[in-house]
């Protein structure tokens, strides 16, 4: 039997409130792949990013990782191969860019001599010159500079599994762009695992291997960008009509 | 002016009176810290168990002070009298402070900087140091601040029972009526709170998430673990302050009371070698009381009337010998020994003007009611109203007087009676004016008022433990006589001189009392 880096199978997710997010939901990521998922603003993306790293568990069916069900891991040792860029970055301002980049090879118990030259490394691989940034604090970044670091952060200790939760959102057009590019040119250099979430569907197209398309708690569609782009199910055309308008009006959200 | 000699005059003493200030505020801080930081922490992530918690500290901040220490002074271990009550009451009221600013600082913590914590892997603890109480630092330090400012303030009124601090300047200058004592010890404090605000005020600025890089995160945390600790040090060195084998001699807060205490003091010093604590100025008979059944107190002077009527809450009773007898017995059955009076009697006495005594001859209040119908007399208002007072007095000598006598402020008829406004008055048979004004007091030759003789009380623990001290104080038995007790009293109310260098001449005038070492 083949094993899937991420396997959503049958899984329920409710809020405490009661609304149903996740309805027998199942999806499955091989290895190496690059998964976008597309949905409306409350659809379940960041759920699913959460039940993916075990911060939320679901009430009905199971998440597994690497064959292992979520349940069955240790959350912390999970959340280390793990790596989770947040849609509000959320960076530690206490702490420089170096030492936020080094969180989690600190928690790691790596030794100083192998965390400082990986810090320089991932800065490089993000584009930030590490002479430059690695003392600075997060407030004298500008957004696209804190995106980088939040990217460089959560491969630090080079998870297999890399989280995206509108990596790019809250970032001009232009900005936007140019993080795409990166965007490749870095998972190029370290081929993750990474499920990328967005409600913009110009972004699944730039980022993803293969497009998901999230309706009612269930996964509408899963397929390679160019038959997504062909589909004919109503719940994609929802998103590829909304296309172009959200092009020209891009920086609104 | 005046200030400033007399802070030169008390150098040591007002430098020790900083000092123990400090000390206090500081150790009191420091506990809220250690104790207030985590119970924050435990209120931030178990609402339930901390809500109740802050609810709690924030009656506690309600109470009025000085109702805390009152409530204080009665209870087991962490009671009684002295600096370890006086930290339960600073500490308590440091507690809210620092505990709602943690757990505000740490609610105001971004979420999306907490969820990247949890997701990177922290646990609950390394999210709690790492991330949660660093950005919660400043937060945290403003309460620090609050509670510091604060608790200088509060600290003064600890003098009130006997922790020491500048509060001792002002509770002896509120006692003496003399602004310049009393300024002596708020200018201080005043001082000390804003010097605290300002340093603490800077160490935010310093302490702020911005300000400190990785590598001075450990060194900011290392300093204030240090000061908490330097804290919680001289908290441990306050708590245990009373050495074993030392002996504390209380007084009530006026100024007889604390010459008296003095006098106690130095007599056991200068003739053992057993440790004296001084706890002067300590409120009112209640508190000398509840001190001393507690434990905290050895040795204060009391009023055989007043421990009659007062302490053991008996009827009065004019016979001073059963008077007398009676104290004893209920001292003794409740761990104390009455030792011998000291001689004066600090009762109400009729006055006459000096001059009039020796040209009429008068001797007694009997003498008096001969000649009081071309008389008039003023008397304070309470003597008036007692049934111990005016209308038994009239009655007893058959006095009568020109009209109606004068009700007026109690302190304004010494001067009333010497500018000859009026000829007769009643008085506290040991108030220095009676010396300064050349007035007379009466005897009482029909033993009309009832007697209030000084009485060394002291644990009978005490005594048992230091058996030389019953001798030693019996030796004072008689001595201070309500002349020398009141030229006392006139060099501290009117001459401004401080007990200790009274109580010195007290006993160069008294070498007798000194048979191991006599004074030079």
């Amino acid at each position: 039997m083949s094993e899937f880096a991420i396997e959503f199978d049958r899984v329920t997710f409710r809020h405490a409130g009661g609304a149903t997010i996740l309805d027998e939901f199942s999806l499955a990521i091989d290895s190496g792949e690059t998964l976008a998922l597309v949905g409306r603003s409350g659809m379940g993306k960041t759920t699913i990013l959460k039940l993916i790293n075990r911060l939320l568990l679901p009430q009905a069916g199971t998440v597994r990782i690497e064959g292992r069900a979520t349940t069955d891991w240790n959350p912390i040792q999970l959340r280390r191969r793990v790596g989770y860029v947040l849609q509000e970055v959320g960076l530690f301002p206490h702490m420089t860019i170096g030492r936020n980049v080094a969180v989690v090879p600190h928690l790691e118990n790596w030794p100083e001599s192998k965390i400082n030259p990986r810090v320089d490394e991932l800065l490089e691989l993000v584009g930030l010159e590490p002479t430059k940034f690695r003392d600075r604090f997060p407030r004298e970044l500008s957004g696209g500079q804190r995106q980088r670091v939040g990217v460089a952060r959560a491969l630090a200790a080079d998870p297999p599994i890399l989280l995206m939760d509108e990596p790019f959102g809250a970032l001009d057009p232009l900005t936007r762009a140019e993080m795409h590019r990166e965007f490749h040119r870095i998972q190029s250099q370290v081929r993750k695992t990474i499920v990328c979430v967005t409600h913009d569907m110009g972004e699944a197209f730039a980022l993803g291997d293969k497009l998901g398309v999230l309706a009612e708690g269930k996964l509408a569609a899963l397929a390679p960008p160019n038959e997504i782009a062909r589909s004919n199910n109503p719940e994609v055309k929802i998103f590829l009509d909304a296309l172009p308008r959200l092009n020209d009006g891009g920086t609104e959200r | 002016m005046r200030l400033f000699e007399f802070w030169l005059n008390h150098g040591s003493e007002f430098l020790s009176a900083i000092a123990r200030h400090l000390a206090l505020v500081l150790a009191a801080t420091g506990i809220a810290v250690a104790v207030g930081v985590p119970l924050g922490v435990l209120a931030y992530r178990r609402p339930r168990l901390g809500n109740p918690l802050i609810g709690l500290a924030n009656v506690v901040q309600t109470i009025p002070s000085l109702a805390m220490f009152g409530f204080l002074i009665p209870l087991p271990v962490i009671g009684g009298i002295g600096a370890k009550a006086a930290l339960i009451v600073l500490t308590l009221y440091a507690l809210l402070p620092v505990m709602r600013t943690t757990v505000s600082g740490l609610k105001a913590v971004d979420p999306s900087v907490r969820e990247a914590g949890l997701a990177m892997g922290m646990t609950d603890r390394q999210l709690l140091f790492q991330v949660e109480l660093p950005l919660a630092r400043s937060a945290i330090l403003a309460g620090v601040r609050v509670a510091t400012v604060v608790g200088v303030g509060t600290a003064t009124i600890a003098a009130a029972i006997g922790a020491g601090g500048l509060g001792e300047y002002i509770f002896r200058g509120v006692a003496s009526v003399d602004s310049t004592v009393i300024l002596a010890g708020a200018i201080p404090a005043a001082a000390l709170a804003l010097l605290a605000d300002f340093l603490l005020g800077k160490t935010e600025q310093w302490f702020s998430p911005e300000r400190s890089s990785r590598k001075s995160s450990k060194f900011v945390l290392a300093t204030a673990a240090g000061i908490v600790a330097l804290g919680l040090l001289i908290g441990g060195l306050l708590w245990s302050e009373r050495s074993a084998g030392s002996v504390v001699i209380g007084s009530k807060d006026f100024t007889e009371q604390v010459i008296l205490g003095e006098l106690m003091a130095q007599l056991i010093e200068q003739n053992t070698t057993i440790k004296v604590q001084r706890k002067l100025n300590l409120g009112d008979t209640l508190v000398c009381e509840t001190a001393m059944r507690a434990g905290d107190l050895d040795l204060y002077v009391e009023y055989t009337g007043t421990a009659l009527t007062a302490v053991f809450k008996q009827s009065v009773l004019l016979d001073s010998n059963e008077v007398n007898a009676r104290v004893a017995a209920s001292y003794a059955a409740t761990g104390r020994t009455m030792l011998p009076p000291l001689g004066f009697n600090n009762t109400y006495v009729i006055l006459v003007r000096g001059d009039d005594a020796r040209r009429l001859n008068l001797k007694t209040i009997s003498d008096a009611a001969k000649l009081s119908q071309n008389w008039r007399a003023g008397f304070g208002s309470a003597f008036l109203d007692r049934e111990d007072g005016y209308k038994g007095l009239v009655q007893a000598y058959g006095l009568k007087f020109a009209e109606s006598p004068l009700a007026m402020n109690l302190s304004l008829t010494y001067r009333a009676l010497a500018e000859r406004q009026v000829d007769l008055i009643s008085g506290d048979a040991t108030n220095g004016l009676i010396a300064k004004l050349d007035l007379f007091a009466l005897e009482d030759d029909r033993r009309y008022f009832p007697p209030y003789h000084a009485v060394p009380v002291v644990r009978t623990e005490t005594l048992n433990r230091h058996p030389e001290l019953r001798a030693l104080i019996e030796r004072l038995a008689g001595k201070v006589t309500d002349q020398e007790m009141r030229q006392m009293n006139y060099e501290a109310d009117v001459e401004r001189r401080d007990a200790s260098l009274i109580v010195k001449d007290f006993f160069s005038r008294h070498h007798e009392l000194f048979s191991m070492t006599p004074t030079p």
